[in-house]
């Protein structure tokens, strides 16, 4: 999977979930979910529990603790991909 | 954990309070009740000259139940309501019957999922007649002070 494939599958995911549409339409690696995107924390989850069905991957407390960003989100995912 | 320590554990107090016992807890349910008072404050103004259980405090009760008496459950032990805090994130719940005062409901919650704090749950709440009074899906999440 390529760096714009994966981002494409996030952004699909996030969209539901976020209140600031701007924020969306100018998505890029450093947009913050909760700053740029004005998702809610309980929102977050959901978007980890969707990456996680989307990917068949499972993201720890550790790794979703980093996820608060479109870079660190992708980083995570890759991470996860390659040691499957 | 005994089901007596999750309700003294719980952060709210009388009027507030919609849990008197909980009658069966594990990992995947919870099934509580609670019988309204014939004088709660808000049967005064809901409605005039006609007091009936506003659906938010029908919401509330299941939310106490299916999710802070059910996530102070599954959080195991960290818990502490001195350092711990709850919100309500969102629900979405229908209304099948009036609940008046004096009326016990009992209130039944299935977890969808548990993950990072955040609990959803499918709530269905029954008079004593085991009628359906009110069904939906609430969820909440429990964080540090």
């Amino acid at each position: 999977m390529t760096n714009k494939e994966l981002l494409s599958k996030l952004k699909t995911i996030i969209t539901p979930y976020v209140q600031n549409q701007v924020g969306l339409e100018n998505l890029t690696e450093d947009t913050d979910f909760i700053k740029d995107l004005e998702i809610n924390s309980a929102n977050l989850v959901d978007v980890i529990l969707d990456v996680e069905d989307e990917f068949d991957i499972e993201i720890d407390n550790e790794a979703m603790e980093k996820m608060l960003t479109v870079k660190a989100s992708i980083e995570v995912i890759e991470d996860k991909l390659a040691k499957k | 954990m005994t089901k007596e320590d999750i309700i003294q554990k719980l952060p709210y107090t009388k009027p507030f309070l919609f849990v008197d016992e909980i009658m069966e807890i594990d990992d995947d349910h919870i099934k509580g009740a609670y019988t309204f008072l014939q004088d709660e404050y808000f049967y005064e103004g809901h409605f005039k000259n006609n007091p009936v259980t506003p659906g938010v405090i029908l919401t509330e009760c299941m939310a106490q139940i299916g999710l802070a008496c059910f996530g102070i459950y599954l959080l195991k032990g960290a818990w502490d309501q001195g350092d711990w805090s709850v919100a309500m994130t969102s629900n979405e719940v229908n209304f099948y019957k009036p609940v008046f005062p004096g009326e016990k409901v009992t209130v039944i919650g299935e977890k969808v999922y548990f993950r990072f704090n955040k609990l959803k749950c499918n709530v269905a709440m029954y008079n004593s007649e085991e009628v359906l009074v009110a069904k939906g899906v609430v969820a909440g999440i429990a964080f540090k002070k």
